[in-house]
């Protein structure tokens, strides 16, 4: 997979490069801010961007926005945005369309290596990954408590994998289970939540989301 | 400067066709056709009843508590009580210069900051515009005498003097003796009566007037603010209000310090450990050497994520970056306790505001979740033309103090820095209000 970084962090950046690299990933360019991850997403059309929240120039929310631009001009490349902190009204801006090839997590997701890869190439090839703290966010902030409530516990953690982007086979080794316990767990909960049955993992993830916000 | 070959000699204004009495008069009578007149004759007539009642009660408690000095206990009530009621009384005196003379005078006594009664107390006994209020009452009966007798005089003596002929032509002899005058009918009561009528006419309501002006320097001079005084209270608003800046911000860092010492830098020194033991084993035993590296990996995470809070704690990110409605959002989905959030601001306030309004309500739910034992809160934020508003509720167990506590006494601090107010309503069984007024300037 051909991999653009953007972070201002010089010690993350080459921490980043190394991790890919050994993973057997192509890093194409890396930049340290957002006017640079443009240009250079431009001219090396990658698979996917992983990109920090927070960059030159304005150090607010720079490489947001740049995600935010990038997904509108060329939507075929992944973005995985990094950040210090998660926060549900960032991760709303930034799946207010679609969640295909959309990441959101946590920076120091990084140090569980093995998850950290499964999820920027789960981005690339398309899916999503959200930080489970903004799912615990959004979780907590849902409006519509009494629905969540007629889950059971088993059926929320399990509510909270699919929102993070997991697929039914990665549910199931999280949870130690069989894939098909996970399937009915999942159908279980499309019911009782009245979500339409849909069998692409990013579609579900997006059903998932929108109810929660509503 | 005059132009050259100059004007032409002003004309003498009873001279020429214009000559005329009848602008002067209308002028000299004036004070007739105006309600002032009146309003001013009742505040005068007035004066003298409302005098002696102040003079008589802050006479009687000054002397006292002065005696009552030798005897200091029982000084303090009354020294109170004459506070208290000097101050009602001048309130009183506020609002009926501004009722009957139409003259606003400014409240210039700072409402109290102190919180025990006797602080309280010795407050308003070292406050100088409240000793101004007592002269005043001490000042009010000898000036109601002079008002009161001077505008009685004024305005009952002329309509004697005019009443005067009816009065001696209904007496057998045809005259009266007045001390050493004897009026008679004829030119001397007609005389009489024309003197009474001017007075009637003319000096009364002028007198009327200018005892009014005299009262209303009398209010403004000790019941009213002071140009320098102003300026004084002011100065020391802000040297307390920046006194209790510097003190947040020194238990502010006090508190950083404390939570990396505990949190952050004993973990990483606990990692450090690990990877050196983890060094050693990795040569003589590598299964147990790679438990310990896990273990130490671990220990990272954890002091990431504790760094992580302590920072969000320090400054967060996303209240700089999308308000108040985002960042709160984002606090109260941290909150075990369910709450019921309000934010009903379209305009962001300025920085310094908004920030104190967030660690208000951080603080605020932290205090929910640890101390009142509630099962619901509500946070409700709105923004008027000029402040903001905030109020926390919740249905816990209430006898929240704040001046136990640091946490809510950092947060009085922070909120009177900038000039704001705040109060807490908790009473033993809850329920539990804060509520915190921040004004919002430009």
């Amino acid at each position: 997979m051909r991999i653009v970084i953007a972070e201002d962090s010089v010690l993350l950046r080459a921490g980043l490069t190394r991790l890919l690299a050994d993973a057997g990933e192509e890093v194409v360019g890396t930049v340290d801010n957002a006017d640079d991850l443009l240009t250079v997403v431009e001219r090396h059309q990658p698979d996917l961007a992983v990109v920090d929240v927070r960059m030159p120039p304005t150090h607010t929310d720079d490489g947001l926005r740049a995600a935010l631009q990038i997904r509108a001009r060329w939507p075929r490349i992944g973005i995985l945005v990094l950040s210090q902190y998660v926060e549900e009204t960032y991760a709303s801006e930034l799946l207010a369309d679609d969640t295909s090839g959309l990441g959101y997590l946590l920076k120091d997701r990084i140090a569980d290596v093995s998850e950290f890869l499964e999820a920027v190439r789960r981005v690339g090839a398309g899916g999503t990954a959200l930080d489970p703290e903004v799912v615990a966010q959004l979780l907590a902030r849902s409006r519509r408590r009494d629905p969540l409530d007629r889950l059971s516990p088993r059926e929320r953690e399990v509510l909270g994998l699919m929102a993070e982007g997991r697929s039914n086979a990665a549910i199931a080794r999280e949870l130690v289970v069989s894939e098909g316990a996970v399937e009915k767990h999942i159908s279980n909960i499309f019911m009782k939540l009245d979500l339409p049955p849909t069998e692409n993992d990013h579609r579900r993830v997006l059903a998932v989301l929108r109810w929660l916000e509503s | 400067m005059s132009p050259p070959g100059g004007r032409p000699f002003p004309s003498w204004p009873w001279a020429g066709p214009a000559l005329s009495v009848g602008p002067v008069i209308r002028d000299l009578l004036r004070p007739w056709r105006e309600a002032s007149t009146w309003w001013t004759l009742t505040h005068l007539l007035l004066d003298v009843a409302v005098g002696t009642v102040a003079f008589t009660v802050v006479f009687a408690l000054l002397v006292t508590s002065v005696v009552l000095l030798l005897t200091f206990p029982l000084a303090i009530p009354v020294a109170w009580l004459l506070v208290v009621s000097a101050r009602a009384l001048a309130q009183l005196e506020r609002s009926r210069v501004g009722a009957l003379l139409g003259v606003a005078v400014d409240d210039p006594v700072p409402p109290l900051a102190a919180r025990t009664a006797w602080a309280r107390l010795a407050e308003r006994l070292r406050s100088g515009a409240r000793w101004r209020e007592v002269a005043y009452h001490l000042l009010a009966l000898p000036r109601g005498l002079l008002t009161s007798i001077v505008a009685g005089a004024a305005w009952c003596g002329s309509a004697a003097l005019l009443l005067l002929p009816l009065y001696v032509s209904s007496l057998p002899g045809g005259s009266a003796k007045f001390g050493l005058f004897e009026v008679s009918q004829g030119p001397g009561a007609a005389l009489a009566a024309l003197v009474g009528l001017s007075g009637l006419a003319v000096a009364a309501p002028w007198i009327t007037l200018g005892l009014g002006r005299l009262d209303v320097a009398t209010a403004r001079w000790l019941l009213g603010p002071r140009p320098d005084a102003e300026l004084g209270e002011r100065l020391s608003r802000l040297e307390t209000s920046r006194a209790a800046a510097l003190d947040s911000a020194e238990a502010e860092r006090r508190r950083i310090e404390r939570d990396l010492h505990d949190g952050a830098q004993q973990r990483l020194v606990a990692l450090a450990m690990g990877l050196g033991a983890a060094k050693e084993r990795l040569e003589t035993n590598p299964e147990e050497g790679r438990q310990l590296v896990a273990e130490a990996h671990e220990e990272a995470k954890a002091a990431l994520r504790e760094i992580r809070d302590l920072v969000r704690g320090i400054h967060p990110v996303i209240l700089e970056d999308r308000g108040l409605d985002a960042a709160l959002s984002a606090l109260v989905a941290r909150t075990p306790v369910p709450v019921d959030l309000r934010v009903e601001v379209t305009e962001r306030p300025p920085a310094a505001v908004e920030s104190a309004a967030y660690f208000v309500v951080a603080e605020a739910l932290t205090n929910v979740t640890r101390h009142a034992h509630a099962t619901r809160a509500a946070v409700t934020i709105a923004r008027t033309a000029d402040r903001l508003v905030l109020e926390v509720r919740d249905d816990g167990v209430g006898g929240a103090d704040p001046d136990r506590g640091t946490g809510l006494h950092g947060l009085r601090d922070r909120v009177t820095a900038l000039g704001g107010t705040m109060h807490l309503i908790s009473p033993p069984g809850g329920p539990t209000t804060l509520l915190v007024e921040l004004p919002c300037g430009s």
